[in-house]
């Protein structure tokens, strides 16, 4: 602990700095390097098939490698398996595996080792990927490191699945030993669980074998969750801490004059919006939001969505209207972001014969969500709209949605790779995410020929329709997509901003 | 005395007893299907059929209290859906954090309380008793999560000194220990003070007027003597044991403090657990810091039993 | 809470100057406490936060909820006298309405401790036995939980809003008003004036009600003040966990709450809230303390 990487008083350093000690000292430092990374929240169970939150995933990014991974641009690239091939009828996808992998314990990588995860992923209780993987019929072992995965129906998502948690591999051996698996992973990741104490730290450390060890430039990665972005910031800043993720936007402004630190960016995958209970509960009719789609272009039209970025993430977003952002390759240009039209919007609503639409929005109690809840309101006032704030603590607000108690909820969502994931859930009927009860034959025969289609444009063209069939009614209004956004220690370099909002320790340096 | 201390050990059960219901009950009858909360957001159906269940949640509340309190007795409190750790091994974790953070904070207000109250008593009626007096009224006044963030502000923010949050094992690194610990432990120890310091200051006050004390004056000691081995003496048992029971109030109060500085302690175990639905934490940490209370409050009868006879509860 | 309940213990140990009527205690009772400097400070300065509270629409220089884009987390300056908020409010403004929130929270919920607690720790002090057996383990083991986990468990279950967190909050401190009852009746029962009154064949709710009651009024009524103090701060936590006073109407600890985000970049967010709840917590305590002394002589 001489050469803790932490900062020492300066007297102290420059005592040291006199002796030869010092020399030494930096020596080792050089070699024995830790990162130390503030998360916003703690995560779940670092098990790849039980694992739920989001900021799991974040720490995964380092601890468990996938089959692929994918680019700042969105573009698949191999990770544990060098290449794929579809059959021709694409109820098939053959997996090319790289060779001379090794899990943290020393066992071996190969097409036994994917079986079993697949099949983990699918069989095990309370596996949360199974509805990922739900198309995935069987896996057979063609030869040791190639597998095959053969599917129900066509499933175009499939890869960008294979990118995420379900296509993290562990060690066999060690998923058959001591549980629970996730309080002790073991996994092919560039680096080893270590030890985790619960809310505090999660330390991982080098792993020697690592099939691309030359990436790697630290010993140590240590992962602390600190819940407050002003605190995660306050440690940064005190040399605690070498990268934080989710960076207040509030924040950012003021980094800008510290010479110290970086802020990186990039759109997230997902998206805020604004859910309308159109058909969950008999509740939609019994008020004119969830009655009648023209209240809600009205709803729409009243707000002016730049502005909403400018105040609710002092501008570090992207406005949109989909559930990908304007800037991705999905996104429908044939329905662009409206432009806010109060005029338009009070005739709509005269139209409908309901010039002071009174509803309830149900709002997460977090600051941000209030924040945004209080800009939507003051912006539909001015159309008519009146608008009341129902702040409920999340867990409750699950709950309502579910149940369908809401007439308007205000609720995010981090985002996936492939499209359908943002939509899939969303928009398809009786869907477990679909809370705003839309459900339409046409729009679901859309979905699943979405997930079948051979190629990327065609399923740009069944995206359109879709987007023009779920505009018209209108269940969520989407509102804009933040900005995920790192701050680090601007001796740190080779971060890269992957739109799925996680760190990539490969090509990270100090 | 061994009658008493059955007397007491009997109501102690049904007390306990008692917690355990309150505590399986506010848990239990919280608004939002935990296995929602759990099931992250995907919300996949068979996730959260699966942790129906594993909690249980289809079956009656008495039948769900069975499972609990079956496993409690055997001293299994269960295991966290969230993070698939056991309970007993959170508290265990956890344990030292707040014990530190209490112990820090006890010794801070005894630092600060006892020679303030000492003071008062003795130089009562001047400015230093007026001062002490506005001291304990500052802690007592000020909500400790406001304290917590305008010492961020300055030592944090501003200065630079400290670290705004987090927690370094005393093992591994005591100086970053203390560095961490110093700011939450003087939030938390800063309305103890004052408490110690008026009950230091009434005890005295009786202690001094006291006919041994006279007594004492009056063969020629030096007042400091008087005050230091004759009143204090006296008037330490009160407040020791007063001392003890604030304890109890020192880990509930952790909860905010922990919470202001990002410390991984009872209070943050709690909190996150309450918001996350993790039901079984929640029901185990609560259990187990009511159970010391009480257990706290029973020796501090007894010692009280012990010094003072003539008391009965 | 339970710190000024043991605060309160000897006090109540040293009551048994019963006897007396509760009117002829009252009028000196009242000259000593206005002898107090630091009472009568206590007392103006909650005075005055109950004015600011009654009269706010008028002394606030802005709406507290109109939002102004272009007026985002200004600093203090003459048109804003303590800035402004995330949203461009004025600080100053919604401090002078969160002085509602908090009161209303300090009164209304030791409101309901007193009232639950008070009639319970007579039934359980005057009928003795098994009721009071009972009485007192159900009170031990909600004492046994710590109060803030209590009030936001209560709170988390009914609901974030103030009427709820004041109901938790009075939820939670009854068990302190149900303990310190009992205690004074179990003092007082054995006086010769109760004892007289049985003997004459009043009926138990009489001599409950007119001859304990009263006589124990004083200590419960220093407990009141100081439990409003802890309410407030109660309030206050809670609303700053987000379980309290929802957005946007104005309240001190949800004011904190946000401003713990801008600490940084905006500090008198954070700095005029809990002053505010500082100053009117202490004067509460000053005011317990003065009522302390003045209504116990003995107390010096």
């Amino acid at each position: 602990m001489l050469c803790s990487s932490r900062p020492v008083p300066a007297a102290r350093r420059l005592l040291q700095g006199l002796t030869a000690g010092l020399a030494l000292c930096l020596a080792t430092l050089a070699g024995a390097q830790t990162l130390r990374i503030g998360l916003a929240e703690d995560p779940d169970a670092l098990d790849p098939t039980m694992a739920r939150s989001f900021v799991g995933r974040v720490v995964f990014a380092s601890l468990c490698d996938k089959l692929f991974d994918i680019d700042e641009k969105l573009a698949l690239v191999p990770q544990l398996a060098t290449g794929y091939e579809w059959s021709a009828d694409r109820r098939a996808l053959t997996l090319k595996l790289r060779p001379g992998v090794l899990f943290h314990d020393g066992e071996k990588f190969d097409a036994a080792a994917v079986k079993f995860n697949i099949e983990r992923h699918k069989n095990l209780m309370g596996s949360a990927r199974r509805g990922e993987l739900l198309p995935v019929t069987g896996v057979e072992v063609v030869d040791p490191l190639t597998v095959r995965l053969v599917l129900s129906a066509p499933f175009a998502p499939l890869l960008s699945v294979l990118s995420d948690r379900a296509g993290m591999m562990v060690s066999p051996k060690a998923a058959a030993g001591p549980q629970p698996f996730g309080a002790r992973p073991v996994c092919a990741g560039p680096f080893k669980f270590t030890e985790r104490v619960a809310q505090d730290r999660i330390v991982l450390e080098r792993f020697a074998n690592y099939w691309d060890k030359a990436s790697i430039h630290f010993d140590k990665v240590i992962y602390l969750p600190i819940g407050d972005a002003t605190v995660r910031l306050a440690n940064l800043r005190a040399g605690q801490l070498d990268l934080i993720e989710r960076v207040a936007s509030s924040d950012v402004a003021a980094l800008k004059s510290d010479s110290r630190i970086g802020v990186a960016r990039i759109t997230e995958l997902g998206y805020q919006g604004l859910t309308i209970n159109i058909g969950k509960s008999d509740l939609a009719q019994k008020n004119p939001l969830g009655r009648d789609p023209r209240v809600r272009e009205a709803l729409e039209l009243s707000l002016d969505r730049a502005g909403i970025v400018q105040v609710a993430v002092d501008g570090e977003g992207e406005v949109g209207n989909q559930w990908v952002s304007p800037s991705n390759q999905f996104y429908v240009k044939s329905i662009p972001v409206p432009a806010r039209n109060i005029a338009r919007a009070k005739a709509l609503l005269k139209e409908a014969g309901v010039p002071n639409p009174s509803f309830t929005m149900m709002t997460p109690t977090t600051s941000g969500d209030q924040k945004l809840a209080q800009v939507i309101q003051a912006m539909a006032k001015e159309a008519g709209f009146d608008i009341k704030i129902q702040a409920t603590e999340f867990a409750t607000t699950l709950n309502l949605a579910e149940k369908g108690q809401f007439e308007a909820y205000l609720l995010n969502w981090s985002g996936r790779t492939d499209p359908d994931g943002n939509l899939f859930n969303f928009h398809g009927c009786k869907q477990p995410l679909d809370y705003s009860g839309y459900c339409k034959a046409a729009t679901d025969e859309l979905l699943n020929q979405s997930r079948s289609a051979p190629d990327a444009a065609q399923r740009a063209k069944l995206f359109e329709q879709i987007a023009a069939d779920v505009n018209r009614e209108r269940p969520i209004i989407y509102l804009y997509h933040r900005h995920w956004l790192w701050a680090y220690n601007k001796k740190l370099t080779g971060l890269r901003t992957v739109p799925d909002g996680l760190i990539r320790v490969q090509g990270l340096k100090l | 005395m061994p009658a008493y201390f059955a007397k007491r050990l009997a109501a102690v059960i049904p007390t306990l007893i008692l917690v355990t219901m309150m505590v399986f009950c506010l848990q239990q009858l919280l608004p939002g299907d935990p296995a929602l909360v759990l099931a992250g957001e995907e919300q996949d159906p068979n996730v959260v059929a699966y942790l129906h269940r594993k909690m249980h949640l289809d079956e009656p509340l008495p039948v769900r209290y069975g499972y609990w309190i079956a496993g409690v007795l055997r001293g299994d409190l269960g295991e966290s859906l969230r993070i698939q750790r056991p309970v007993r091994q959170l508290i265990a974790e956890k344990l030292p954090v707040t014990l530190e953070l209490a112990l820090l904070a006890m010794g801070i207000a005894l630092i600060i309380g006892i020679p303030a109250g000492i003071v008062s008593a003795v130089y009562k009626g001047t400015a230093w008793d007026y001062l002490a007096n506005v001291f304990a009224l500052w802690g007592l006044s000020t909500p400790n999560f406001w304290l917590g963030i305008l010492m961020i502000l300055l030592f944090s923010v501003t200065l630079g000194w400290l670290p705004a949050s987090g927690y370094i094992s005393p093992w591994e690194d005591l100086r970053g220990n203390l560095a961490a610990m110093i700011m939450p432990a003087f939030v938390l120890g800063n309305a103890i003070a004052a408490i110690l310091m008026r009950h230091t200051r009434s005890a005295m006050l009786q202690v001094l007027n006291a006919d041994y004390v006279r007594t004492a004056r009056a063969k020629g000691l030096s007042e400091p003597r008087v005050v230091l081995k004759h009143a204090l003496r006296n008037a330490l048992t009160p407040i020791i044991t007063l001392g003890a029971l604030e304890f109890g109030t020192l880990l509930s109060g952790a909860v905010l403090t922990e919470q202001v500085f990002s410390i991984p302690g009872f209070g943050k175990l709690i909190v996150d657990a309450v918001f996350n639905r993790d039901y079984l934490v929640v029901q185990g940490v609560v259990l187990f810091t009511a159970t010391v209370y009480i257990l706290l409050n029973l020796l501090a009868d007894l010692a009280y039993f012990v010094v003072n006879p003539r008391m009965r509860g | 809470m339970r710190a000024a309940n043991l605060a309160i213990a000897p006090v109540a140990a040293e009551q048994p100057q019963a006897g007396f009527s509760a009117g002829a205690h009252t009028v000196p009772a009242w000259r000593r406490l206005l002898r107090r400097r630091g009472a009568v400070l206590g007392l103006a300065v909650v005075v005055g936060f109950v004015l600011l509270a009654l009269f706010a629409p008028w002394l606030a220089p802005y709406d507290p909820l109109a939002t102004s884009w272009s007026v985002i987390r200004k600093a203090p300056s003459a048109h804003y006298l303590f800035g402004t908020d995330e949203l461009g409010r004025d600080v100053f403004s919604r401090v002078i309405w969160g002085a509602r929130a908090s009161l209303l929270a300090g009164l209304v919920s030791v409101c309901i401790s007193s009232l639950l607690g008070v009639p319970i720790g007579l039934l359980a002090g005057y009928a003795g036995g098994w009721t009071d057996a009972l009485i007192s383990r159900f009170t031990d083991a909600m004492l046994a939980l710590p109060f803030l986990i209590l009030a936001i468990a209560l709170a988390a279950f009914l609901g974030p809003s103030l009427s709820n967190a004041m109901v938790a909050i009075g939820l939670s401190a009854t068990p302190i008003f149900i303990r310190l009852t009992r205690a004074q009746v179990l003092a007082v029962k054995v006086e010769d004036y109760v004892e007289a009154a049985r003997a004459i064949g009043n009926p138990h709710w009489r001599i409950a009600l007119r001859h304990i009651l009263p006589n124990i009024l004083p200590p419960l009524i220093v407990q009141s003040t100081l439990s409003i103090a802890a309410a407030v701060i109660a309030e206050a936590s809670l609303s700053f966990l987000g379980l309290g006073q929802q957005p946007p109407a104005p309240s001190w600890g949800s004011m904190l709450n946000t401003a713990k985000n801008y600490i940084d970049n905006a500090p008198w967010m954070a700095i005029w809230p809990g002053l505010s709840i500082f100053l009117l917590v202490l004067s509460f305590n000053l005011l317990g303390d003065g009522l302390r002394d003045a209504l116990d002589p003995r107390h010096k």
